[in-house]
């Protein structure tokens, strides 16, 4: 007999997410439904207000990847009045970018993502001095892995667990048959959890020193950046290089040396293999090195064929919302998207308990809407993106900065290409986008530099916004999540129309009409799961896309109806 | 006071790896933080050392998750892990290992365990009436506001953590789509505000050490925010202020004056309007804040900012302000003075700049 699972909240993410699965007798999963269980609205509040003003706002989608929707608000404007702003400023850009995707990456594996790999219990069985010869097996200088740190390590986690009060910690699948790592590599992981904590505080002062604070940094302006003081500074400029450095260190004795030893450890689970979810991959160029180079490039893979990319047909990009809860379903383009609410709500059903007991709850009406997330879709297909899109398409183009780290990484572990097209492959995808930062980051750092010294200190450059003239214009581009587009009108001088298409909508999509599913949706179709009452798996997969729900929740509303006058029957 | 536990604070800490040491310049770092002299530092220690762990309840209403980011950027380097610690942190959905039915049943646990002593933190609006729907959490799908007002039943004390839970936020701004409300208008238990998008760290942590330190809540202004925290302007504390004072002012970004640190008035900087202590404070261990960075501030500790403080990179001056929840507006001081100031003061401060840039033109002139 079939069995439903509800998995909500899932947490370690950003936002509000439900996950429901359908398994069969032999536990494996048949049916898969995502969606958001929030909407906030932003892009219908954004409307009317003076288009300087879209960044600040909009950077409220998000406060985890803080910094992407700003500059994207920020720079759909300047695209919209036709704006170009100096080096300096794009530069200036790029090095805070390299924070966020510093930040980013580090906080997701360790803090979000990587107990789902490490069992903390179990470290606390390990060999103190075994586990520090094991981390030299990955590292020649490992990070934080001498015999004594681990020993304290274990000794201070020890103390916590015996408390009886765990906290964050209590309740969670320790001792779950599909965790991989030996109790020595587990305490090598605990201790880099540990670590992450400082160097991600670290990451966040390396965006504040141009970006003023984070979250939310406040110093881009249509036209440019405000931060003048601090590019001219030679004391903060070696602020952001120390900071840069301490971060870089991270990635490479911790971030990259872990990744390699999990990637051997999972690479016969079948859980986290050959299931690639959505093969259509889009990624789009990003990092501004210079006036005309970018460390990642743009393009397209379909159907996972390696052999040729594509190049990005901008009219071809559609939202639907036939299981999404908004009235109008047919497919739009984001530069006429329209969204009014529609709310259906849930389904009553027994689902399965933590005990195992079927028990009365709520359902995805499945058949109808399910979820405050809308199906983005190019040339109608669903797309995945995210950091395995941008690494597999930047290898496939040849990528001079990608392609060395690709093939070392897959040298040390031992895997072959195709095992990137997977959930551990996306894992360790947002790894080595890390690296590729961490390696090739201070390029933009160099050339700013150097801009500066010849003599050119402008940040910022003048505009005018003509009151009668219409204008629309689009960001595009990879933020830690995957490819960013913000669409805008411009119209009295004011919003008239603001939609963005974010990473995690393309991902988290919900079926369209045809029934294609989305990213997180098609990579459990056929995951066997050990414990129903346990789905360490289904929680294992979808975090390897780091969810960001706030961000793919949105609405607009073109007609400029009050949508306040909108009721839901709170009996649905 | 609550006391939780006989382990005492200096005891956990010994056990994590903390030296004594350690924790007096964190003590010392927070007697600064609260406004109290440093010599306070002994004080603030010996009360931290009576109380081990206070559990605490963190749920997530609509928002962007940019307040519990801000906490993690606890910035005495080796603390952030001592507050995990030291807080028992019962339910977070962004840092809890446990998801789903187990998530659940820690929130159901800790409620019960801790009945009338945990602190409850909320961050978010909140949709409400006949949108409470467009928030549900769990596989009961029961709504946000009902997790707060289950929660906040039996808390020991309810903080409003960022401008979303205190006064709506980004979500209730004009039109308000999903009629998102302020915590203080769920639950009918007072509720004290720690506003900012997100606040600095310290204005999340300091709160909670209030509590340890004095057995009692933070005194409050009239829009409920701790005074310790936001009893004074931007304005007051601002390493600009001579500038404004001398009427010099950035005219443009990145004109001779921007490189030159003038004030950001001009450039719609609500630093006189705003009440917090950032321009003391500063966001990430100090390393920065919007006004160094040469933007000006855009009120986000303020009651319904983004109606009220709009054009953001436009001065405000004497204006009537249209908000969602007919506020009284941006500008009232922290304690008694009212809405009648805030007209009075935007004309004084626009004519103190006026006065001020006029009379640096004839200087220049010369």
């Amino acid at each position: 007999m079939s069995q439903r699972i509800v998995v909500d909240p899932v947490t370690r993410i950003e936002g509000h997410l439900r996950v429901e699965v359908i398994v069969d007798d032999d536990n494996v999963v048949k049916e898969a439904y995502s969606g958001s269980t929030l909407w906030r609205g932003l892009e219908t509040i954004v409307k009317g207000r003076d288009p300087r003003d879209a960044g600040f706002l909009l950077q409220r989608i998000c406060g985890v990847c803080t910094y992407s929707h700003y500059k994207a608000g920020i720079m759909a404007v300047e695209n919209a009045l036709g704006i170009t702003p100096p080096l300096n400023a794009l530069l200036t850009r790029t090095l805070m970018s390299n924070a966020l995707f510093y930040h980013d990456h580090i906080v997701h594996f360790y803090q979000l993502h990587a107990l789902d790999y490490v069992d903390i219990v179990s470290a606390l069985s390990a060999d103190p001095k075994a586990a520090s010869e094991e981390a030299f097996r990955w590292c020649e200088t490992p990070y934080a892995c001498g015999a004594d740190q681990l020993k304290l390590v274990q000794d201070r986690v020890q103390k916590f667990v015996d408390k009886g009060n765990l906290g964050p910690f209590a309740n969670a699948y320790y001792g779950h048959p599909t965790y991989k790592l030996t109790p020595e590599q587990n305490l090598i992981a605990l201790s880099h959890y540990l670590e992450c904590l400082k160097v991600q505080r670290t990451a966040a002062q390396l965006m504040a020193i141009f970006g003023a604070k984070q979250p939310h940094p406040q110093s881009l302006t249509v036209g440019g950046v405000t931060c003048v003081m601090d590019i001219l500074s030679p004391t903060r400029l070696g602020e952001y290089l120390t900071r840069f450095q301490e971060v870089a260190d991270f990635v490479n004795r911790a971030y990259y040396p872990d990744l390699v030893m999990a990637g051997i450890a999972y690479s016969k689970e079948a859980s986290v293999l050959n299931d690639v979810g959505v093969a259509n991959l889009w990624t789009h160029k990003e990092f501004q090195i210079s006036r005309n180079e970018w460390l990642f490039d743009s393009g397209i893979i379909l159907n996972g064929d390696l052999s040729k990319v594509h190049d990005l047909d901008e009219d071809k990009i559609t939202e639907e919302a036939t299981h999404s809860w908004y009235k109008r379903n047919e497919p739009l383009h984001p530069y006429d998207g329209e969204q009014e609410p529609n709310y259906t709500g849930f389904k009553d059903e027994k689902t399965l308990n933590a005990k195992g007991e079927l028990v009365d709850t709520k359902v995805f009406d499945t058949k109808g809407k399910y979820s405050w997330i809308k199906a983005p879709r190019y040339d109608s297909k669903p797309m995945q993106v995210g950091p395995l899109a941008n690494i597999v398409v930047n290898y496939a183009r040849g990528n001079k900065y990608v392609v060395p780290i690709v093939d070392k990484f897959l040298r040390d572990t031992g895997l072959p290409l195709n095992a990137v097209l997977s959930t551990l492959g996306r894992t360790a995808c947002r790894m080595l986008e890390a690296k590729v930062i961490a390696d090739h980051g201070l390029i933009a750092f160099n050339n700013l530099v150097e801009n500066i010294k010849s003599g050119d200190t402008e940040t910022c450059v003048p505009y005018k916004i003509d009151t009668n003239k219409e204008y629309k214009g689009r960001y595009i581009g990879n933020v830690p999540r995957g490819t960013l587009s913000h669409w805008c009108r411009l119209e009295k001088g004011v919003i008239k129309n603001w939609q963005a298409v974010v990473p995690s909508t393309w991902n988290a999509s919900p079926k369209d009409a045809k029934g294609q599913m989305g990213s997180y949706e098609a990579c459990l179709i056929g995951l066997k799961i050990a414990n129903l009452t346990q789905p360490l798996e289904i929680i294992r997969k979808i975090h390897s896309y780091d969810p960001c729900i706030a961000c793919a929740v949105h609405v607009m509303d073109t007609k400029g109806n009050e949508l306040s006058n909108y009721k839901v029957n709170p009996s649905l | 006071m609550p006391k939780m536990h006989d382990n005492s604070i200096p005891k956990l800490l010994e056990e994590k790896g903390f030296s004594r040491r350690d924790f007096m310049k964190w003590s010392s770092a927070m007697a600064v933080t609260m406004g109290l002299p440093v010599t306070f530092a002994p004080t603030v220690a010996k009360a931290a050392e009576l109380a081990d762990r206070l559990p605490v309840i963190w749920l997530h209403m609509a928002e962007c998750t940019g307040c519990s980011e801000s906490l993690l950027r606890t910035d005495t380097p080796t603390i952030d892990s001592l507050i995990f610690d030291y807080i028992s942190l019962e339910y977070h959905e962004t840092i809890m290992i446990s998801s789903g039915w187990q998530a659940e049943e820690n929130l159901e646990h800790a409620i019960e365990k801790y009945k009338g002593q945990y602190i409850l933190m909320v961050e978010g609006g909140i949709p409400a009436g006949s949108s409470e729907f467009y928030l549900t959490v769990g596989p009961h799908g029961i709504t946000g506001a009902e997790h707060c007002r289950i929660a906040s039943k039996n808390a020991a004390a309810i903080f409003a953590i960022g401008t979303c839970s205190s006064f709506g936020g980004i979500q209730a701004a004009n039109p308000n789509p999903t009629n998102a409300q302020p915590l203080s208008k769920i639950t009918d238990k007072p509720v004290i505000n720690v506003p900012g998008c997100p606040p600095s760290e310290k204005n999340i942590v300091g709160n909670v050490l209030h509590y340890i330190l004095f057995g009692t809540l933070p005194a409050l202004d009239n829009y409920s925010r701790p005074k310790w925290s936001y009893g004074l302007r931007i304005h007051d504390l601002c390493e600009r202020r001579g500038h404004f004072d001398a009427g010099e002012f950035v005219q443009q970004f990145g004109d001779e004056g921007a490189k030159d640190g003038y004030c950001l008035y001009k450039m719609g900087c609500k630093g006189p309007y705003t009440f917090n202590n950032c321009s003391r404070e500063r966001f990430n261990g100090h390393t920065s804040w919007p006004i160094q960075a040469g933007h000006g501030c855009i009120g986000c500790s303020e009651p319904d900012f983004w109606d009220t403080m709009g054009p953001l990179e436009e001065p405000l001056t004497d204006r009537l302000y249209q908000s969602v929840f007919k506020g009284m507006g941006s500008d009232a001081t922290a304690d008694k003075i009212g809405i009648g100031v805030l007209a009075i003061t935007g004309v004084a401060i626009a004519a103190h700049a006026a006065i001020g840039a006029s009379r640096k033109n004839k200087g220049d002139s010369k």
